[in-house]
């Protein structure tokens, strides 16, 4: 839910990185804290257990600039992709603006992919949304892997409308800031409409 | 149905602020801010120093979802107040709607002081809010209303 304070010139928007155990949600998140100057980010806040799974979600504020005097400011939220965590993800779903579906490109994953993109429509309708209509950008992730299943392959199980489809390497960076800017796009789009 | 955008006016802002500052004093506390549920920090007053206040009011949003989730469990509708009390800081959290109080606190002051003060500005603040939230917006000038594709990339160069 974005929120726009005209005293001091700022706008709040979020952004929640969705997808199966493992997929590389939190990886994305690291990539652009790792890329991006200190003075423009907040700390990467991490609810991991001892095993690095995220338990509850990661949290990264990011500041991108100013648009017409105000600065732009995108709240980048991970929820946890292990099935059972199911409670967690509805939570981090309140008051999104924008989903980025990071999906696994290995074969074997295909399935955890499907459950978690039905999932993810499940827990958004849920919460007062419907994924055809809010602003959505699906991630293909992990494209330098052997086992990969083909781009038309994965784009034809999963996606959902005419949304942006971008490969990634999230561990390299490839497609990390791709990904942030198509769906920041959207959700900046969506303001200038009201 | 999902929420509305919050969309708060100079006014409004300053309103917000005053009735915090006064919290604080009244309550002895060392910062106080309000956020909505979603995580989004709307005011904050006080010794906010080095604090990094966009990640407390995430987690204190995360906290109080989480409690929430628990106290739904048990059949309660939610937790209205929270308090995690450390050596020195502790943190009193109120549900008022839509939002939450955070108010941060040490040992010049105490619990029930916090509890009592942000229970007396509540509902003050909760009528600001609905104010904020009924009000007609057409008037504001949308920053993005003419936002061009060129903007946006600017952003990312």
């Amino acid at each position: 839910m974005t929120f726009i304070n005209y005293a001091s010139r700022e706008i709040n928007c979020k952004i929640v990185y969705y997808g199966p155990g493992l997929c590389g949600k939190t990886t994305n998140l690291q990539y652009i804290f790792d890329s991006t100057a200190p003075q423009a980010r907040g700390k990467l806040i991490s609810l991991a257990t001892e095993t690095d799974r995220t338990l509850f979600f990661d949290f990264m504020p990011l500041e991108l600039g100013t648009v017409r005097g105000f600065k732009t400011r995108f709240h980048l939220y991970t929820v946890p992709g292990q099935v059972f965590y199911d409670a967690s993800r509805k939570l981090i779903l309140k008051g999104v603006d924008g989903v980025v579906f990071v999906a696994d490109s290995q074969e074997e994953r295909m399935d955890a992919n499907i459950e978690s993109l039905y999932n993810l429509e499940e827990n958004l309708q849920s919460q007062g949304y419907d994924l055809m209509k809010i602003p959505y950008v699906l991630q293909l992730n992990k494209r330098d892997l052997n086992n990969i299943v083909p781009v038309e392959d994965l784009a034809a199980e999963l996606k959902r409308k005419d949304e942006p489809v971008i490969e990634a390497v999230a561990a390299t960076g490839a497609g990390v800031f791709d990904t942030l800017k198509a769906v920041a796009k959207q959700v900046l789009t969506e303001l200038r409409k009201g | 149905m999902a929420d509305t955008p919050i969309l708060l006016r100079e006014q409004q802002y300053h309103q917000i602020k005053a009735v915090l500052a006064r919290l604080r004093m009244d309550a002895s506390a060392k910062v106080v801010f309000l956020v909505d549920k979603d995580g989004q920090e709307i005011a904050s007053q006080g010794e906010v120093g080095n604090l990094d206040t966009t990640s407390l009011a995430s987690l204190a949003a995360g906290n109080v979802a989480a409690t929430g989730g628990m106290a739904k469990l048990i059949g309660e509708k939610e937790f209205p107040t929270l308090s995690h009390e450390g050596e020195k800081e502790s943190i009193h959290i109120s549900v008022i709607g839509r939002l939450l109080l955070v108010v941060v606190f040490d040992e010049r002051s105490s619990l029930g002081l916090v509890k009592l003060r942000s229970k007396q500005v509540s509902h003050q603040l909760a009528t600001m809010f609905d104010e904020i939230t009924k009000n007609d917006y057409d008037d504001l000038e949308s920053p993005f209303a003419e936002i061009t594709d060129e903007d946006i990339d600017s952003l990312f160069s």
